[in-house]
């Protein structure tokens, strides 16, 4: 698990650079989806609010929406995505990352959880379906 | 509830999941792997979820060839058959294979959701037949071994020449003494076997032994994952999503598995169904645009009409498509009619296609001719 990053309950991580938000999905949602072939992605200046829906990951097997962590304009999409969307599974923190938003409003961060407190939440979410 | 296997998915990798009350492992190593496995070298199911259902007695054959669509007069003993079995109205109960031991004792192997179900169906038609139905599903243990190499395993693992046992027939023999009954059967739309045994002690014996002897093979224990993507692109139907308890064999296009000259539960209603004509068909569906299409996903014509529903779909792992199986109204069911699926509010292209997508390779010859 990468250490320097947020994540939001819905399994995103967030990296912020400047007034830049990279994002994309965690190892554990990943993990879950399994075998990805298709990301739906939003287009370059769309705006969202924090937990709107910013697409969705089709695996094999299913499909599931992702959620913006924060609210932000999109500026830039990851277009390796449409040929190796295989990339999410195998890098999740690195190729696999999906887009980057310009944050409007910083303090939504705060929400976000650290590395520790997520391990932490994957460890209670496992705990409740035992 | 749990197959005799589920200690031993752990120790492969397996991930566990519901799948109707049984706890069963959607994947091993990954779903696009197991399934190229299978179309590629050889992998091994673990399907005792299945149901069994034993018929016996002098009236065996008349009565399950009134309970069936497809004509079981004409199997010979080791034969087996598909087929779907009907309500009076003319709608699937169950779609099941048939194994005829002999003329007065037959097997039934039916879907895991739907056993209950079927059994109590069988019952209601005995009336004056003379015979007995038992539901042994929890006696037997079932595995199936599916893919180009499945064949040179069994040779292994058996006495008897496996080039005798002809697409859909079975034999009954042994494996390290454990009697087994293995037919050349499967879901898959590969060569392959399944194997069928009620020595239960034995399992875990039969199943490490199989994947023993298939090691020089590449053999790959496979999830239900991949058992859906694999029986999706060999066309094969899936109960509880192209067929279900409103469908009948004329819509889901299984003409093929019905006889409508002999007399059978439902032929009438399916005789004047096809006289009618039918309103919906199951056809199968392209992407033209980007998008995956899903069960429950909604068909219109160009016009934005609602004309269908999708039943199965994936993006193809062998075929690299984004495929779909649904049923669509008249006439619209023929090849190369243009229609959109509606996916998460937006309209996308999708063409009518041929399906199986994926055909059948021939069988696999160990020994030669």
């Amino acid at each position: 698990m990468a250490d320097t990053l947020l994540y939001a309950k819905t399994h995103e991580w967030v990296k912020v650079k400047g007034n830049i938000a990279t994002i994309g999905i965690s190892d554990y949602a990943q993990g879950e989806l399994g075998d990805i072939v298709f990301v739906e992605m939003p287009e370059v200046d769309d705006e969202f609010e924090s937990q709107n829906s910013l697409g969705s990951i089709e695996s094999v097997k299913t499909v599931t929406e992702f959620y913006a962590p924060i609210s932000g304009t999109v500026v830039e999409i990851n277009e390796a995505l449409e040929d190796t969307p295989e990339n999410i599974n195998e890098d999740p923190f690195g190729e696999g990352w999906i887009l980057k938003l310009k944050i409007s409003d910083e303090t939504e961060l705060e929400e976000l959880m650290g590395s520790s407190d997520y391990k932490f939440y994957l460890k209670e979410l496992h705990e409740e379906e035992d | 509830m749990r197959t005799l296997f589920y200690e031993l998915y752990g120790k492969y990798g397996g991930k566990v999941v519901d799948f109707h009350g049984w706890e069963l492992p959607i994947q091993f190593e990954g779903i696009i792997k197991e399934h190229n496995c299978v179309r590629e070298k050889v992998g091994l199911f673990d399907v005792s979820h299945m149901g069994e259902i034993l018929v016996t007695g002098k009236g065996a054959i008349e009565f399950v060839d009134f309970a069936v669509t497809n004509n079981v007069q004409k199997l010979v003993n080791g034969q087996i058959l598909y087929t779907p079995m009907c309500r009076q109205n003319g709608t699937i109960v169950d779609d099941l294979l048939v194994y005829k031991f002999n003329d007065e004792k037959i097997l039934l192997v039916v879907n895991a959701s739907n056993i209950e179900k079927d059994f109590s169906h069988l019952k209601s038609l005995i009336n004056k037949h003379n015979v007995k139905i038992e539901n042994l599903s929890s006696e037997y243990v079932q595995l199936a071994l599916q893919g180009p190499k499945a064949a040179f395993i069994i040779d292994e693992l058996i006495e008897e020449n496996v080039d005798n046992i002809g697409f859909f027939h079975f034999i009954e023999t042994s494996i390290d003494s454990v009697p087994v009954l293995i037919s050349r059967t499967g879901y898959t739309q590969e060569d392959g076997f399944e194997i069928y045994f009620t020595k239960l002690s034995k399992a875990h014996f039969i199943y490490e032994k199989i994947i023993k002897q298939g090691e020089k093979y590449g053999i790959c224990p496979i999830g239900l994952g991949a058992r859906d993507t694999l029986r999706f692109e060999g066309g094969l139907m899936l109960y509880g999503n192209d067929l279900d308890d409103t469908t009948t064999p004329l819509e889901a296009r299984l003409n093929w598995a019905m006889d409508l000259e002999k007399d059978f539960n439902g032929s009438i209603a399916l005789l004047k169904q096809k006289e009618q004509g039918i309103e919906r068909r199951l056809t199968g569906i392209k992407m033209i645009d980007k998008g995956i299409p899903r069960q429950g996903y909604e068909l219109y014509d160009i016009d934005k009409n609602l004309v269908g529903v999708v039943t199965s779909g994936t993006k193809s792992p062998t075929l690299g498509e984004a495929l779909a199986l649904g049923y669509v109204k008249h006439p619209l069911w023929k090849k190369d009619i243009e229609l959109y699926i509606k996916i998460r509010d937006k309209f996308l292209k999708c063409i009518t296609v041929k399906y199986p997508f994926y055909k059948k390779p021939s069988l696999t010859m160990v020994n030669g001719l």
